[in-house]
């Protein structure tokens, strides 16, 4: 089982030096946790233990539990190498993302992903493993699309670096973008390399009351346009739609699309990203992957919609069978985002190949059994 | 009788007349893709107009064990689609029907061996592209795009075909018909997606993609700036990504590279620079302009010698003209050139360029560099005469010096035109034993019996071995603890 850990990473208050177009090492105070981490991993495969792989414990929330010891990356922090000019940072797993973000924040610099930091928690690590993306993410990315270049621990016990720290790299398989989302069930992450981006230099988030279809068409419709657009979301019969770029290109937008500027809108869309709003708060909650346009499944419940109708997330006390078929049939995928006692089956057709891959890195079945798919 | 006669029957009989070829003079233009140093004429050509058809031949190669080599438009750069004597060439050129264009959910449903600009063409009535545009787009398939993870000019804000495919069906060896993603932003568990972007053919089949559309930017603008020395240009490219402009395209000529182009298309670029730099905006009229006078101002700053911006769409593609006949010019300067393809972290570039400069002297061939340098991708073209003896040796081993320097740097021996046959050996230097073995094992998991394109993209431990192969990583030189094989 896998519990919080502390992380002793020590608060960067000392960013002199730091200069845009500069390639800039930070070294702070670090710790390398290789070693330990790659013995408990081999004594784990010497006594076939299973292994509960985690980072800092925010998302334990998801999913099934893990049984086994657990191997917790916290610790193993720091080592960052923060190149502004190249737009690429790498750390190791442990770091808390809050660090991350604040240490591109001084160059005016982002995550594209903009990763969820459940209860105000996670690591760079934690964030790869579980591949999930914020509110920007059709705009600017996913989390697999900005990794470039991870190592990690395999189920031999053999540390591996796969990738680079450059924005094209196509020799050998992609192992990195394999590993996101995995949820640690191929490899223990050691560090991560990241593509960052500038931060926009204007943001402007505007409010429609709208019904959810009328929401959804509307959404769809700028889709279809050259607008810079940045996120969506729907709610409770109100849009917000926010917009990033240029103070110009912003200004000219928002004239064309009406609606109500929101002041304060940054904590609207941290708390969204966060799942600290109230509708994240009660019943059962489900991720739920559709194309953009598709109209909403026939399930009974509450709607959030993000991400121009691409992710919308379901409050629902429907049987998990009649909400996977309800979307299913529309082209899409509906994950529980919530504690269950067993992980999803996977389609009857791909369960042989990923049975292979997680052979093929972890002969032994270590690390997270039935973490992410149900083996059967 | 024979085994080999008896396959070529049961092919014979799976395939109708026009799509199986035996003659070898019909063979001809499948000896080689877009690596022409590298020739092998193919046992057979099977062109499959169905899909029905592809899983016959596909059943056929794995219950006769016989080797199969996917072949898109035959425009790589590295010899992944290079044939096997005893193997079947599988051409997906005739799976080529866009399937569907839905403008509202802004996706395109095609076959692999749809052309890239034909997508971008379909989409257009809808006011949308897509946007990865590899050099070769008029004639490279999407299937062969998948296959090399291919990128092109505007990956900086784009990305690669990883980035911009949200689904495919596949064929693997076993006659499994899987479906990764779909019209949807990030489906759940393994990102085996992801695993196919890139893999040369080496795991399955694609036969069906599907690619996410844009709506085709508002406004365009392409500003020029040359430079009397490369440091300025490279400097002025790290100030316009620090100051938190994303270009659609960066790139970068140096002396000779700007000279070949003008004399061939006369772009109008200034032949007395030692570099030039292209820096495309787009995307909303508004931020379009404003970016494009803070690029021009930038520019300025880094000692540009002179700063020119497109008036309209008609000057911005003139000016482009002389980047994108940059190979065929660059050609016109010797009889045969050989392209580079490594990536290296930007601030390392006029490190870079000068060791170049060095081997360029040393080995006696010229140079002409185009870089892709918002993302930090070089193409060095070496000048050679594959008919002076020694040349081609010398220009293949200035190449494998190259790029063990990007390497050696923090880099990758291939940024976007994969590893094939022509990278192998620089494969053994990026990565040690236990991650090839790793590669291998993955291979095994979707092909146990190696017949998927045997031989390419990953070398073999063995051969790694005999080459004396040093493992360099993140620019350590290779220390007495590092293993070698």
């Amino acid at each position: 089982m896998c519990t919080t850990a502390s992380c002793h990473c020590p608060t960067w208050n000392d960013f002199s030096g730091l200069l845009p177009g500069i390639r800039v090492v930070t070294q702070i105070h670090e710790r390398d946790d290789t070693q330990r981490l790659r013995e408990s991993v081999a004594a784990a495969v010497a006594k076939r233990q299973p292994l509960a792989v985690c980072g800092r414990g925010s998302k334990t929330f998801l999913g099934p539990v893990v049984a086994g010891n657990m191997l917790g990356t916290a610790e193993h922090c720091g080592g960052v190498d923060y190149r502004p000019d190249e737009l690429v940072i790498t750390a190791r797993a442990g770091t808390p993302l809050a660090h991350i973000k604040r240490l591109l924040a001084t160059q005016s610099q982002m995550l594209p992903f903009d990763p969820p930091l459940f209860r105000g928690e996670g690591s760079l690590g934690g964030a790869v493993a579980a591949g999930l993306s914020g509110p920007q993410r059709p705009w600017f990315g996913s989390v697999r699309d900005a990794v470039l270049g991870v190592r990690l621990i395999n189920g031999q016990a053999e540390v591996l670096t796969f990738g680079g720290q450059v924005m094209k790299n196509v020799a050998g398989y992609d192992v990195a973008r394999l590993m996101t989302g995995a949820f640690g069930t191929l490899g223990v992450l050691l560090q991560v390399s990241i593509k960052v981006l500038p931060q926009p230099q204007r943001e402007i988030t505007l409010v429609f009351d709208l019904d959810r279809d009328d929401a959804l068409a509307r959404v769809v419709a700028w889709g279809r346009q050259s607008i810079p657009l940045s996120a969506t979301c729907h709610v409770d019969n109100t849009l917000h739609v926010r917009l990033s770029g240029t103070e110009q290109g912003i200004s000219s937008a928002a004239r064309a699309l009406g609606g109500t500027v929101l002041p304060h809108a940054a904590t609207f869309w941290d708390t969204l990203r966060d799942h600290a709003q109230p509708f994240f708060t009660e019943a059962l909650c489900w991720r739920i992957a559709l194309p953009s346009a598709a109209p909403f499944p026939r399930v009974a419940g509450r709607w959030l919609v993000e991400w121009a109708g691409a992710q919308r997330w379901l409050r629902s006390e429907e049987p998990p069978e009649v909400i996977v078929a309800a979307v299913t049939a529309l082209g899409g995928f509906a994950t529980p985002f919530h504690r269950v006692a067993v992980a999803p089956r996977v389609e009857s057709g791909l369960l042989k190949y990923y049975q292979r891959i997680k052979t093929a890195f972890d002969p032994h079945d270590i690390f997270n059994r039935g973490r992410l798919w149900m083996d059967a | 009788m024979d085994h080999s006669g008896q396959v070529l029957q049961r092919l014979r009989d799976a395939l109708p007349l026009n799509c199986l070829i035996t003659d070898p003079r019909a063979m001809r233009p499948f000896e080689t893709d877009g690596l022409t140093a590298v020739k092998q004429m193919p046992w057979v050509v099977a062109l499959p107009e169905s899909l029905a058809q592809l899983r016959a031949v596909v059943g056929i190669c794995r219950e006769c064990a016989v080797p199969l080599v996917a072949r898109g438009a035959g425009t790589g750069l590295s010899g992944g689609a290079r044939p096997l004597a005893d193997g079947v060439l599988l051409g997906l050129s005739k799976l080529s029907r866009i399937l569907e264009i839905d403008p509202d959910n802004r996706i395109a449903r095609v076959e692999p061996g749809v052309r890239n600009l034909a997508i971008t063409e379909a989409a257009a009535p809808f006011g949308l592209y897509y946007a990865p545009d590899p050099s070769s787009q008029i004639a490279c398939s999407i299937g062969g795009n998948v296959a090399e993870n291919s990128g092109g000019v505007h990956c900086l804000k784009y990305g690669l075909t990883v980035h911009n495919v949200l689904g495919i069906k596949v064929l693997t060896i076993d006659g499994d018909e899987l479906t990764l993603g779909g019209a949807v932003l990030d489906s759940p568990g393994y990102d085996l997606l992801a695993l196919f972007n890139g893999s040369e053919g080496m795991l399955g089949i694609v036969t069906e993609v599907t690619v996410r559309l844009l709506p085709k930017p508002e406004a365009k603008s392409l500003v020029l700036g040359a430079f009397s020395t490369l440091e300025d240009a490279g400097d002025a490219v790290g100030k316009i990504i620090a100051a938190g402009v994303v270009p659609a395209g960066l790139e970068m000529m140096d002396a000779l590279a700007v000279q070949a182009a003008e004399a061939f298309v006369g772009a109008g670029y200034p032949t007395d620079a030692a570099a030039i730099l292209l820096c495309e905006l787009d995307g909303a009229a508004a931020d379009v302009a404003a970016q494009s006078n803070q690029v021009q101002r930038l520019m300025r700053m880094q000692h540009a010698t002179s700063v020119r911006v497109s008036r309209d769409d008609a000057e911005r593609e003139r000016m482009w003209l002389g980047r994108k006949a940059a190979f065929p010019a660059v050609g016109r300067l010797a009889p045969d050139y050989y392209c580079m393809d490594g990536t290296i972290p930007r601030s390392r570039l006029g490190e870079v360029l000068r060791a170049i400069a060095r081997l360029s002297a040393e080995y006696g061939l010229g140079v002409a560099n185009v870089f892709h340098a918002g993302d930090g991708n070089l193409h060095p073209l070496i000048l050679y005469d594959a008919n002076a003896p020694g040349q081609l040796a010398g220009a293949e081993a200035m190449g494998g010096r190259i790029l063990a320097l990007c390497v050696e740097v923090g880099g990758t021996v291939t940024g976007e035109h994969g590893v094939g046959v022509e990278k192998l050996d620089a494969m053994c230097g990026q990565f040690n034993a236990q991650e090839l073995d790793q590669f291998h094992r993955i291979k095994s998991a979707f092909d146990a019996h190696g017949l998927l394109n045997p031989g390419k993209a990953v070398p073999t431990l063995t051969r790694c071995a005999e080459l004396g192969g040093m493992h360099v990583h993140d620019g350590q030189l290779p220390l007495p603890d590092l293993e070698r094989f």
